[in-house]
């Protein structure tokens, strides 16, 4: 194991009714790094972060934060070793104030965060006592973000937070990563949007049907055969 | 950790719980001195015991036990078999009869890797199983098998219906806590989305299981206390599935997952159950059904939500 880096995945694999969707994805990431994962539809992107975060249990393969090997945590105790995430599709507690959702994380995610300051990296600080069904799915997602922050993450994986965003929402978005990078947070950050991508991350990885298909940075990625191949389908 | 602070998180005042707790303390304490039948006082006061704690469980985390009674009747012969086989005297053996359905509670815990209506349905059916295997006539020496248990030795119905109140005072206030601390704000969560409570840093099985356990632990003591009360009793009258379901109806009735909603809907629909249905049962099987239909209908969250909707933070 490399000793810098600070999450590892070696030969992972996730098998859903005998189809391999993630089929030996190994790649290490340092801390304050932006990796970002991108892919074709139905690559495996979210998988990998469903994995990572112990959504998912994995088939084969091993996951290791700082030396410790975790595949096998549930995951919350994942959240409490410094892994968290937001949600493609945004997954605040609808019930609760914006306030409370953030609270909650506070309370059970083992860290001692500012929640003040939380609210105001995300810019939710005026919709502190909304109720997160009220807010505008741009805003779920901010939340998501929130609460994935109040858990004080070693590691962020962030799913697709770009889509729906106007470019001056982007910019807001990509400079909260980029500051979170600078505090030392690890990301992963998954995402279409690669003008978005290529503003934040160090290095891309490309996944295919599963498989890593390309590391490097995404000039790199966007000259090689094999990457437009895939995305364009031939 | 953090702690809460007051202006982050919507809960009612504890002076709301405390007030609760008092006034439902005098106006049972106080009945049978103006009412005279005290058994159906202490049956009503059953009833919001195991409303309370069914809505510990469903209110508060989304599992709905169609087979609630199971700790109920655990509870009744626990603590009968405690006093008929080793002697116990009756308050002791009403914990004990508690501890009981927790431990059937801790055997049925896997129950809980279920979820909806595969919940329901399992949970309905070890009822069944467990009122077949104490109404097993093989089992007649401890259980009394199909004849049932007499506790005439230790029957003492005021000393019954003050255990009864303390059983269901003890519910109200665990229902209180739930509303008002960080326990019950990530059982909320829990309830809410449970993968992004995982992604709080939630443990959701423990703390399922932990609620599971009090609320069985509830049961439990209510079928004590109401097995003492009535002395004699055969297996039906305390596994009975009819029970599960007032309770069942009762919480939903008032409005799960607040303090109040249960005990509002077990007193009022049980009063209207002996108005009505003690004389005229047909009635109330109409005015049962009428009271399913409208709930589903137009009051899903329990009468409470009527005043939800207008903004009252009810407790």
């Amino acid at each position: 194991m490399s000793s810098e880096a600070l999450l590892e995945l070696a030969g992972v694999v996730k098998r859903f009714h005998g189809l391999a969707v993630v089929q030996d994805l190994a790649f290490n990431l340092k801390p304050g790094e932006i990796l970002g994962l991108v892919g074709p539809n139905g690559s495996g992107k979210t998988t990998a972060i469903n994995l990572i975060s112990g959504v998912y249990p994995i088939d084969a393969g091993e996951i290791h934060l700082g030396g410790r090997r975790i595949d096998q945590l549930a995951a919350f105790r994942r959240v409490h070793l410094g892994i968290n995430r937001s949600f493609q599709v945004p997954k605040p507690f609808r019930g609760m104030t914006v306030a409370e959702n953030i609270l909650v994380a506070a309370e059970y995610g083992g860290g001692q965060p500012d929640q003040e300051q939380i609210l105001e990296e995300v810019g939710l600080t005026a919709e502190r006592h909304r109720v997160a069904s009220s807010l505008t799915v741009n805003h779920q997602k901010m939340l998501d973000l929130a609460r994935a922050l109040a858990t004080e993450p070693k590691i962020l994986l962030v799913d697709e937070i770009g889509a729906g965003l106007n470019p001056a929402e982007l910019n807001v978005v990509a400079d909260l990563l980029l500051r979170l990078a600078n505090r030392n947070i690890a990301l992963i950050v998954v995402e279409h949007l690669l003008k978005f991508l290529n503003r934040i991350t160090d290095r891309v990885l490309v996944l295919s049907a599963g498989r890593r298909l390309f590391e490097g940075t995404l000039a790199e990625a966007s000259a090689d055969p094999e990457v437009v191949a895939a995305f364009l389908g031939g | 950790m953090p702690s809460a602070r007051p202006d982050q998180i919507r809960q009612p005042p504890l002076r709301d719980g405390i007030i609760l707790i008092v006034v439902l303390a005098v106006i049972f304490l106080v009945a049978p001195k103006v009412y005279g039948n005290q058994s159906l006082l202490l049956v009503m006061m059953t009833f919001v015991a195991l409303a309370q704690g069914l809505n510990l469980l469903y209110g508060f985390t989304g599992y709905l036990p169609f087979g609630y009674v199971g700790f109920f009747g655990a509870g009744a012969y626990g603590m009968s078999i405690l006093v008929l086989h080793a002697h116990v005297p009756a308050i002791p053996a009403v914990i004990g009869g508690g501890i009981v359905a927790v431990i059937f509670g801790v055997i049925l815990g896997p129950l809980l890797r279920l979820s909806g209506a595969y919940f329901s349905i399992a949970n309905l059916a070890t009822a069944q199983i467990l009122l077949l295997a104490v109404a097993n006539p093989s089992l007649t020496p401890l259980t009394g098998g199909p004849y049932g248990l007499k506790l005439q030795q230790v029957f003492a119905p005021g000393a019954a219906y003050l255990t009864m109140l303390v059983i269901m005072l003890l519910a109200t206030v665990i229902a209180v806590y739930f509303r008002r601390s960080r326990f019950g704000l990530g059982l909320r969560a829990m309830t809410d989305d449970r993968v992004s409570a995982e992604m709080a840093g939630i443990n959701i099985v423990r703390a399922r299981l932990i609620v599971w356990l009090i609320s069985a632990a509830i049961a439990g003591l209510a079928g004590g206390a109401y097995a003492w009360s009535i002395s004699v009793y055969y297996p039906d009258a305390v596994f009975g599935t009819n029970i599960s379901v007032f309770a069942i109806v009762f919480a939903l009735a008032g409005g799960v997952g607040t303090v109040i909603g249960p005990i509002v809907g077990a007193i009022l629909l049980y009063a209207l159950y002996n108005a009505i249905g003690i004389t005229v049962p047909q009635y109330f099987e109409l005015l049962y059904g009428f009271l399913i239909v409208i709930l589903v209908l137009f009051l899903p969250e329990g009468g409470l939500s009527l005043l939800r909707r207008r903004g009252v933070d009810v407790l």
